[in-house]
């Protein structure tokens, strides 16, 4: 692993046993590696394991096999996750999908945001904690009035954006954010992918995103993998993917996404995969440069 | 000119909540022709659905039509009664919802779901109930029906379940489709196929279809004509010919460039600054002044009336008056169009 990777999947498998005669295998070996401000997007339809990566790269279920480096320590090892829990905490942050459920109800905005801080013990001034509540929220595009209000009482674009100050406030050098603008409206959806955009550009922190929308991960990505039934089926920088894609799902994929054109739309041929057909065994193969097809 | 299936002539809908009246549809007028698809765009809270609902009667006690009429089929149902509609829906109207598995009862069969809605509005034998529930499940697309018949819901995905509701609504033959956020909650492919499966019902049955959706991308592909909400009012309706490559009311233009796809390499997604408005206390003016970067002093004044741009396509604007100034759709919206 070279020192500007960041964080480092090695052939992780996620299978969940139901009961004695079913297990689902929501991840089935993905391996695929994040460098140091690089955005990697992660793109699939529902249920082909995205979230499920998120949450074990995060810890929150160990895994089954494979590795998990963050900056060259195996996390996916519960005794040096142990170790190094306090630094994971501070430098590993993710954003959900539903920021209501994401943010506890009964804090405030000011609590909500320092509450990283505090439990880290990073300040504990006063004052410090007040600049820096105003400086956070000045960063996402809200102002000092918010810091009293309640999750309930803003609406959800402005509430995903107290989400981003609070991972923000550790200052952390990987973002996970698991379908941060999916239940946003179309403008909304801008405003907070313009912010994100221009937030990794300022702090540099490497970013994995998940989304199942295509034109986002096209607008903001250096890198985009595409999964399907928990196993990776392509990896490429963006532009090669959607000039070049190569896998039979990954062209189906990109031939299902609506154009804002209808006498394009009109005309379009919708490429379709089946299931059975599409080979998902087999060793990711490097056919380009940094370009990987599943074969 | 054909007789338009559904008309509804300068409709309003309110609710009565504890803080006050909340209009929720202000003043819509709009026209469906047979095997016609309209789409309705719009953000969350623009009225789209509140629209919708008022024709099938579906709304809570608390919501009232204050004005207008809503004609369905030459025959204007604005004041029918509970049980008058009854036989209206899935009749004649019929809706499909976001979420299938919420429009769907867990605990029964598929096959018998569409069975019920049949032989509630036919009659029919039992026999022919199930052989035309059968042709419904291998219209809408799915393999093997007679096996799938006795399934319960939970052993579909999304898109089949989707495809099973779509035949419930299409079973008896209904002259208007509603169909709210129908394809929202699918992934792109599948939707897309659920899009083509509209289309092709239209082809074959003459159905009328509104179709209700956020997303600009997936109403280029189904839709013949299209209105664009916003507060309630229809802000600019057309071909979607026009709307799409002639766009002149500045919300349409604020959405259209908010879309990634259509955004260049390296620039920022223009985004709508600030946000809807609060329907409680509606402005008197257009409601999307304050967001409208080229709002003029009457827009805080008076609401804009519909103006004409041609037969089909008219935008409400005063943009549009001959004594305003001339301003045109944004480069990257007139970019697109010249490629």
């Amino acid at each position: 692993m070279s020192p500007e990777e960041i964080l480092c999947v090695n052939n992780l498998k996620q299978h969940f046993h139901i009961n004695k005669d079913l297990t689902i295998k929501a991840v089935d070996g993905v391996t695929f590696q994040v460098k140091k401000g690089e955005v990697f997007g992660l793109v699939g339809e529902t249920g082909s394991g995205k979230s499920t990566v998120a949450q074990t790269i995060m810890g929150i279920y160990p895994a089954t096999s494979g590795e998990v480096y963050f900056k060259g320590r195996r996390i996916s090892e519960k005794e040096i996750y142990r170790q190094n829990k306090k630094d994971l905490h501070l430098n590993m942050q993710i954003i959900f999908q539903d920021s209501a459920a994401a943010l506890n109800p009964r804090m405030t905005v000011e609590q909500i945001i320092t509450e990283p801080l505090k439990v880290n013990r990073i300040m504990r001034n006063k004052n410090e904690l007040r600049d820096k509540l105003e400086s956070l929220l000045f960063e996402v595009g809200l102002d000092d009035t918010y810091a009293t209000k309640r999750p309930a009482e803003i609406s959800g674009g402005q509430r995903q954006r107290v989400a981003i100050a609070r991972c923000l406030s550790t200052s952390p050098d990987l973002i996970i954010a698991d379908e941060p603008v999916a239940s946003l409206d179309v403008s909304i959806q801008a405003q907070i992918i313009n912010l994100f955009q221009r937030l990794q550009r300022y702090y540099g922190f490497s970013f994995l995103l998940i989304a199942h929308d295509l034109s986002i991960i096209k607008f903001i990505s250096d890198k985009v993998a595409v999964m399907l039934q928990g196993r990776l089926m392509e990896l490429a920088p963006t532009q090669e993917l959607f000039n070049n894609p190569l896998h039979p799902y990954t062209r189906s994929l990109l031939s299902a996404v609506p154009v804002p054109d209808p006498v394009f739309e009109r005309n379009k041929k919708i490429l379709d995969y089946d299931v059975k057909d599409v080979k998902t065994q087999g060793e990711m193969v490097e056919v380009s440069f940094g370009h990987y097809v599943l074969q | 000119m054909a007789e338009p299936v559904l008309q509804l002539n300068n409709l309003s809908v309110s609710f009565d909540t504890s803080s006050g009246e909340v209009e929720a549809v202000r003043d819509i007028s709009l026209s469906l022709n047979k095997g016609e698809i309209l789409a309705v765009v719009g953000e969350s809270g623009c009225g789209k659905t509140v629209m919708s609902q008022s024709v099938l009667k579906l709304l809570p006690k608390t919501s009232r039509i204050k004005q207008g009429r809503i004609i369905v089929d030459g025959e204007d149902i604005t004041d029918y009664t509970e049980k008058q509609m009854r036989r209206l829906r899935g009749s004649v109207l019929s809706m499909v919802f976001q979420d299938p598995m919420t429009t769907l009862n867990p605990t029964i069969p598929i096959g018998k779901q569409i069975t019920e809605s049949i032989s509630k509005h036919t009659r029919v034998s039992r026999e022919q109930a199930r052989q035309r529930a059968l042709e419904m499940l291998n219209l809408v697309g799915i393999e093997n029906p007679e096996q799938m018949f006795a399934l319960q819901p939970h052993f579909f995905s999304g898109g089949m379940r989707q495809r099973c509701v779509l035949a419930i609504a299409l079973a008896s033959n209904p002259k208007v489709l509603f169909a709210d956020e129908a394809t929202t909650a699918l992934d792109v492919t599948v939707q897309a196929k659920i899009i083509d499966l509209l289309l092709d019902i239209r082809d074959k049955s003459g159905i009328s279809i509104v179709f209700i959706s956020h997303d600009f991308g997936t109403v280029a592909r189904i839709a013949d004509r299209v209105a664009v909400m916003y507060a309630g009012k229809i802000v600019e309706i057309g071909t979607a010919e026009e709307v799409y490559y002639d766009p002149r009311h500045p919300y349409v233009w604020g959405l259209m460039s908010a879309l990634p796809s259509l955004t260049k390499e390296g620039e920022d997604l223009t985004s709508i600054s600030g946000m809807p408005p609060v329907m409680l206390n509606p402005p008197l003016g257009d409601a999307f002044a304050v967001r409208n970067e080229f709002a003029l002093a009457i827009d805080y004044e008076e609401m804009p009336p519909m103006f004409q741009i041609s037969p089909t396509h008219s935008a409400a604007t005063w943009l549009l008056d001959e004594r305003a100034p001339k301003i045109t759709s944004p480069i990257s919206l007139q970019r697109r169009t010249e490629v």
